[in-house]
């Protein structure tokens, strides 16, 4: 057996496939901060993410050290089943007053009107403020077809700028752990 | 940059040409494969399986999911029929087979409920997957509106049990067109050449007389509010 040729097969199929995972699916911040929200009609939302007036705006305005964005769909069962763990999660940070200061929790309905947000925002009892995007301009930030549930952890950055620090697809499952996947402090 | 996903439990959301389209999607992991070193052959058979199973997905015809796997049939023909029904039709009659084992047909809601049929192509498909679970969650809207959802595919029992099953508990019965197949998608004529169904919502009232109808594109989501805003259009 030639035992050189399958350690360098093997070696380089792994190393392929770390790269083609870790290329796997990213979210470009310059476009994703240029996306347009709807300013809210809400004083206690904008008072939440420090924002005012009307018309729209974008997510490095969000006055908050981190934002927790979460790309969700009305339509989509493990959102609906996730529901419940966002909520918690919020709870999480309004609980913590270091958490509540520096973090902000927001929800983007994508491929949603603000008639299907609204349906999930009231089912679910959501506190945080969640806006749709039903042109799928999400879309047009990231690397490969946005999969529902996803979140991302971006850091606001001088210059009206954001970095995405962390992406997490699917279930949050453990909602401590999830809290500190997303706030860097695992 | 950051960190690639988790892949845990998912919806994969693409866009296709023209229209963004849904998938259910779930569990990219592809686990723990523990070979010793010592065997390099068997070691690297594996890491080429694993290879092209990572590849799956990209190429298109499968993504996992959490109870099974949801099929990309790829883009389709919008429409594929072509139906007479019209406003103001009586809506033909039929009795199906549903999921929890019921019988159940149009004329038991004559006089007590109005009614929105909703077709979907196939069970274990983009948007289909999504589209009731969006309904179960409105249920308080076709309540107030004094009305009930049947949901119909041409698939049969079994396949609609386990493909429901992961929706959540659905508040509304789904019926199997199965067998004659597709015989009452033909009757309302949106039964497709290649024997799935159109995604079509007729909303039906209570004097069993059609008052909307939406062959909609197969693959796009119809909006809800388009629905809603129909259904309170009926006499309450």
């Amino acid at each position: 057996m030639n035992r050189p040729f399958f350690s360098i097969l093997s070696v380089a199929l792994l190393a392929i496939m770390a790269t083609s995972h870790a290329a796997a699916f990213a979210v470009d911040p310059d476009v994703l901060g240029e996306i347009q929200l709807q300013v809210p009609d809400s004083s206690a939302e904008k008072k939440y993410l420090g924002i005012s007036g009307t018309g729209t705006f974008s997510l490095p305005q969000i006055q908050a050290d981190l934002i927790i964005v979460e790309i969700f769909s009305m339509y989509c069962p493990i959102c609906q089943r996730e529901a419940e763990n966002v909520n918690k999660l919020h709870q999480l940070i309004e609980g913590n007053p270091d958490l509540k200061r520096r973090v902000k929790v927001i929800g983007i309905g994508t491929g949603n009107t603000p008639y299907e947000v609204e349906i999930f925002r009231k089912k679910y009892d959501i506190k945080f403020p969640m806006f749709p995007d039903d042109s799928f301009r999400v879309q047009k930030a990231a690397s490969q077809p946005v999969r529902t549930p996803t979140f991302l952890a971006l850091e606001r950055k001088e210059g009206r700028r954001i970095l995405v620090r962390e992406i997490h697809i699917g279930a949050i499952q453990d909602v401590d752990q999830f809290l500190k996947e997303m706030t860097g402090q695992k | 940059m950051a960190k690639g996903p988790q892949s845990k439990g998912f919806d994969l959301l693409r866009w296709s040409d023209t229209e963004p389209r849904l998938y259910s999607a779930d569990c990219l992991d592809r686990g723990n494969v523990m070979i010793a070193c010592e065997k390099p052959l068997a070691f690297a058979k594996v890491l080429l399986v694993m290879f092209v199973l990572s590849y799956g997905p990209a190429f298109g015809k499968e993504v996992q999911t959490e109870s099974g796997t949801i099929f990309d049939p790829g883009r389709l023909k919008a429409v594929d029929s072509a139906t007479s029904l019209k406003v103001g039709s009586a809506a033909p009659d039929f009795s199906l087979g549903a999921v929890s084992g019921d019988r159940v047909s149009l004329s038991q809601y004559k006089g007590k409920k109005n009614v929105v049929l909703s077709f979907v192509p196939a069970a274990w498909t983009p948007v289909c997957s999504q589209q009731w679970p969006g309904y179960n969650i409105a249920e308080d809207i076709f309540m107030r509106n004094d009305a009930v959802v049947l949901g119909i595919t041409v698939d049969n029992t079994p396949t609609l049990y386990a493909w429901t099953k992961q929706m959540g508990r659905l508040w509304f019965p789904v019926l199997s067109d199965f067998w004659p197949h597709g015989a009452v998608a033909e009757r309302y004529g949106v039964l497709r050449s290649d024997g799935t169904s159109e995604r079509a919502l007729f909303v039906i009232d209570k004097q069993g007389i059609i008052r909307y109808v939406d062959v909609h594109d197969i693959n796009a989501m119809p909006r809800l509010e388009d629905l809603v805003r129909e259904l309170e259009k009926l006499p309450k």
